[in-house]
């Protein structure tokens, strides 16, 4: 099978001598490493014209990129297998944590994320659940034949919907759906049926107007109204669509220069420096921009896809078939919303958006594909 | 995992390679349906978002042109425009309302009028985004607040624009006018394009009447504003052509004389410069403060103006019709003369009354017992009564109707005064319309003496005394002495519309002049005592208009009669009698005799001119009291 064959090839025949040896030490994908280093340079340099030239805004980003690369390396540095002993336990805590967030979470614009334990910084529980759902729900299938059979796929769609359905209650739509789909991946990876598959698509698409009916709220609602129609609010919720639209369209092929998009200096656009981020890359740099960041992510995705077809055994191979889709997802969500193709939900650009705790669980998330990649025993070339 | 099975590790890793190819087509499709939606908007439909960005970003913007200034025949500024901040609201960025002006509220005085008027506003037809002004000439302490709490209220501005400023408000409000803020009904009037920046407009006087003149073009500017509607730069401009600065014949010390010399009292003045028409003085008090309508007046302070029995808003000047009386006796003594219905030697006695026919009804004399023997130059001196009765009665209707319009009673003779109105000059064709009734010999000897049906404006008072001063030749009433830039006074000031008054004998000019000037040097002239002492000669008439009319054997007794029901003084004159540098029309309502009250306030109006604010060295003294060749 010529899929298989590609993503056969092991790795330490085409790499070899003192420079392979050097990486594996550190427990570092150097490829990975270059690209994600490019991607965050890169996003360094647009968030600088999105946040309008705030030297200090991109200083502060620049700081949390270090931390969040460093966080990447510390986890490069755990063999897999200690992220399938712990796995339960996150995942336990991880619960806990959700539950205490709605108990008693601090809000913003009406929602509730932040947990703030004493002694410990803010930080969103919800944010940690990103890797460890997929971590839970592949520790619990790669203890399972492969393909799973039905009772063990339920149980491990239990594990995904419960933290997801606490995320929706913060509400957090754009988080919940990042959780639910890395663990949805792990689950399609481990093999459930295309039947499964397809019964389970028939499900969501019954249980939309329900959820339409007694989930979403308003807000959400309005968002879903406004991406059929932004015009019928141009000022309201629509503005945000219709400006992202015209600043990515009036970009054209090679764009209006950097710093020169008038759509994100002149305020027009919303959160230039946040959600809307890609808006001022494709105002800025065009659709040559546009075309170098996707082809730049579809490089990472090959990578870790690849890293997952490598990997020795099947936690590993779910964790991070998983991780590496939960990835794309945000960068599908995110730049599908911006051009107007998906409602507006809050998902960041990735590794690009301004904002830390997004991009530490991300690298922590390339992390553990670098240590799933670096710790393979030599066996089975 | 059941005891005793062992994982087939190798399915297990070929199951996910192929559903990891699954994945990777999906990412790829996916991704190109993302670079499909980037091409359609950056490529395919890159001209509609071309469009709108720039239209987001670039908005034409007028810019008003500044009004012309408008200076007296000294260049001392009459009307200038100073920086007025008003703050102003654009609906579409301000979202909740109701709490944006609550919180205004608190920062400024915003009255109850304010907030009607900007809903009124609000209601209207207007441009998106623009925006509303709520309150105007903001102080320096509001503008602070304001600039203090912007950032919690979106949509709100502070605006400078030039507002009209007249620095000698009440003085000049009647002459000038005022501009205000444009109404519904002159929205339709005037070019929405040129006055796409102005929010004012000229409403009455000078500043209506040359409106076009001190408008100006209005200019545009391509402006690149922000989400918040603020300016950043402005990327192209096309300057306004700024209104022009015109002077006027007045004289602002003569405007302030005109306003001491009635003071306290309800009257006009006319002073008018007989060899140009250029109006010096042209006072109406009570006058009003022009500046409180420039911004829109509030209810309370209109109703108060508005209300005042001494009708400080009507111009007494330029609209009050009176009965002249006996200042029309030297007009009609040109009609009499000229008609042949008197000679200058034909002498009548006067018993004190006059009759048409023994028996009926008489028209008394002022002066009860009578003048006895009197000429014209000594009826006009002493303001004969009986002579002019006869001499109306002898000329009839239609002559005197003749001779009076071409001394331009009946209509408005003016060339550049706006709202002027056109007295009454009655006629039989006029009393047939208006009264179904023919003209009576009785309606002529009324007229006779400037009573009954004649009506006349202190402006055509002083307009026809100006004709007699120029000895019949005409030159019409107007304000504009001078216009900056490239169009000449004559380009603006309408066609002069008015013929000299020939007359079969020219002397009758002289004859008339020198009655006149019996009045105020004649031993027997009623303004005698006025006249006396001055180092010119002058020229004039008393008068007295009844306010209401005395049953024939009734006494007049000005004690007795409430102060509003007394009749109005009036004085006509000119200054020097030869080369007449100065004509007046004065009336004062309620003023008793023109002679003791109207008469002293003409010769201090004539003083100042030609002794005070001489202008030219030649000494005006020198002219007027020289031998008469």
């Amino acid at each position: 099978m010529a899929a298989s064959e590609l993503f056969d090839r092991p790795e330490n025949q085409s790499l070899s001598g003192p420079g392979r040896r050097f990486w594996s030490v550190l427990h570092i994908d150097p490829i990975l490493l270059f690209l994600l280093l490019v991607l965050v340079a890169g996003g360094l340099v647009v968030l600088y014209s999105g946040a309008d030239q705030n030297m200090a805004l991109v200083k502060g980003q620049g700081i949390r990129m270090g931390v969040a690369l460093i966080v990447m390396l510390v986890f490069a540095q755990f063999d897999p297998a200690v992220f399938r002993r712990w796995a339960p336990w996150l995942y336990a805590a991880g619960v806990l944590a959700l539950a205490a967030v709605l108990l008693f979470g601090a809000g913003a614009k009406g929602a509730q994320r932040w947990l703030a334990l004493p002694g410990l910084p803010r930080f969103q529980p919800s944010e940690l659940m990103k890797l460890v759902v997929p971590m839970m729900a592949a520790w619990y299938l790669s203890r399972r034949f492969l393909p799973p059979r039905l009772r063990y796929v339920a149980v491990s769609l239990l594990i995904v919907l419960l933290p997801m359905a606490m995320i929706i209650l913060q509400p957090d739509l754009g988080t919940s759906l990042l959780v639910g789909a890395s663990g949805i991946f792990v689950i399609f990876f481990a093999g459930m049926s295309w039947k499964l598959i397809s019964a389970f698509f028939g499900l969501v698409s019954v249980s939309a107007p329900l959820m339409w009916f007694f989930v979403m709220q308003d807000y959400q609602k309005q968002r879903v109204l406004t991406l059929l129609d932004p015009q019928s609010d141009p000022l309201g919720a629509g503005w945000n669509i219709i400006q992202s639209k015209t600043a990515i369209g009036s970009g054209g092929v090679d764009g209006k220069g950097w710093l020169q998009g008038t759509q994100s200096h002149l305020e027009f656009l919303p959160e230039s420096h946040t959600d809307f981020i890609v808006a001022v890359l494709a105002e800025e740099f065009g659709f040559v921009g546009m075309a170098c960041l996707l082809g730049l992510y579809l490089l990472i995705i090959l990578r870790c896809l690849y890293i997952a077809s490598l990997a020795q055994d099947s936690f590993s191979r779910l964790l991070a078939g998983a991780l590496t889709m939960t990835f794309f997802i945000y960068i599908f969500v995110n730049v599908g919303m911006v051009s107007g193709l998906l409602p507006v939900v809050g998902v960041p650009l990735p590794l690009i958006s301004y904002g830390g705790t997004s991009s530490v669980t991300l690298l922590a998330a390339f992390g553990v594909l670098m240590s799933i990649h670096t710790h393979r025993r030599m066996i089975s070339a | 995992m059941p005891w005793g099975e062992f994982k087939d590790t190798a399915a297990e890793r070929r199951l996910f390679q192929r559903r990891a190819m699954v994945m990777l087509i999906l990412v790829i499709s996916l991704l190109s349906i993302l670079i499909a939606r980037m091409y359609q908007l950056q490529v395919v439909e890159h001209e509609i978002y071309t469009t709108l960005s720039d239209k987001n970003r670039v908005q034409v913007q007028s810019v008003a042109p500044p009004r012309g200034l408008i200076y007296d025949r000294n260049g001392v500024l009459l009307a200038e425009n100073r920086p007025v901040f008003s703050v102003t609201l654009v609906p579409e960025r301000v979202g909740d309302m109701g709490q944006a002006l609550a919180k205004l509220g608190q920062l400024l005085s915003v009255s109850e009028e304010d907030l009607e008027r900007f809903r009124r506003r609000l209601q209207e037809r207007r441009r998106p985004f623009q925006a509303l002004p709520l309150r105007y000439d903001l102080t320096e302490q509001e503008i602070a607040r304001l600039a203090v709490h912007r950032h919690e209220l979106p949509g709100v501005e502070v605006a400078a624009e030039l507002v009209r400023y007249y620095p000698h408000g009440e003085l000049t409000a009647h002459a000038l006018g005022y501009v205000g803020r444009i109404n519904r009904q002159e929205l339709q009037r005037i070019d929405p394009v040129n006055y796409a920046g102005t929010n004012y407009i000229g409403k009455s006087g000078v500043e209506r009447f040359y409106e076009k003149l001190l408008h100006g073009k209005v200019g545009y500017q391509n402006v690149e504003t922000n989400a918040r509607g603020r300016t950043l730069r402005v990327l192209e401009r096309q300057n306004p052509v700024p209104g022009e600065d015109i002077e006027l014949h007045m004289d602002l010390r003569m405007q302030r004389l005109a306003h001491q010399l009635l003071d306290g009292r309800r009257g006009a003045i006319v002073a008018i410069e007989p060899s140009t028409g250029g109006l010096l003085a042209l006072a109406s008090v009570p006058g009003f403060d022009a500046n409180l309508f420039v911004t829109g007046i509030g209810v309370e302070a209109y109703r108060e103006l508005s209300h005042s029995r001494d009708k400080p808003l009507f111009n007494r000047a330029l609209r009050g019709q009176y009965p002249p009386g006996s200042t029309l006796k030297p007009m009609l003594a040109v009609a009499g003369l000229d008609s042949g219905a008197t000679t200058r030697d034909k002498t009548i006695w006067d018993p004190g009354y006059f009759q048409l026919k023994s028996g009926g009804r008489r028209w008394r004399d002022w002066k009860r017992s009578g003048h006895g023997w009197v000429d014209l130059k000594a009826a006009v001196a002493q303001s004969c009564d009986i002579y002019f009765y006869e001499m109306a009665v002898e000329m009839g209707v239609d002559t005197i109707h003749t001779y009076l319009s071409q001394f331009g009673f009946g209509e408005d003779a003016t060339l550049d005064v706006s709202g002027a109105l056109s007295g009454l000059l009655p006629s039989r064709d006029w009393k047939r319309a208006v009264h179904s009734q023919p003209w009576y010999p009785g309606d002529s000897v009324n007229l006779g003496i400037g009573q009954g049906f004649m009506l006349a404006t202190p402006l055509q008072l002083a307009t026809a005394t100006s004709v007699i001063a120029n000895r019949g030749s005409w030159s019409e009433p107007r304000f504009l002495k001078g216009v900056s830039g490239d169009s000449s006074v004559e380009d603006v000031l309408p066609q002069k519309s008015h013929q000299s008054i020939t007359l079969k004998n020219p002397d009758t000019w002289e004859f008339v002049v020198e009655a006149m000037a019996e009045v105020m040097h004649g031993a027997k002239g009623t303004a005698r005592r006025v006249g006396r002492g001055a180092s010119y000669r002058m020229a004039g008439k008393t008068g007295t208009a009844q306010v209401f009319s005395l049953a024939e054997d009734e006494e007049y007794d000005a004690e007795q009669i409430r102060e509003r029901l007394r009749d109005h003084a009036m004085f006509v004159g000119f200054a020097p009698v030869d080369n007449p540098r100065i004509a007046v029309a004065v009336i004062v309502e309620n003023g008793g005799s023109g002679s003791g009250t109207a008469a002293p306030v003409a010769r201090a109006m004539f003083d100042a001119w030609l002794l005070d604010y001489a202008e030219n060295e030649e000494s005006v003294v020198a002219s007027g009291t020289g031998a008469k060749d």
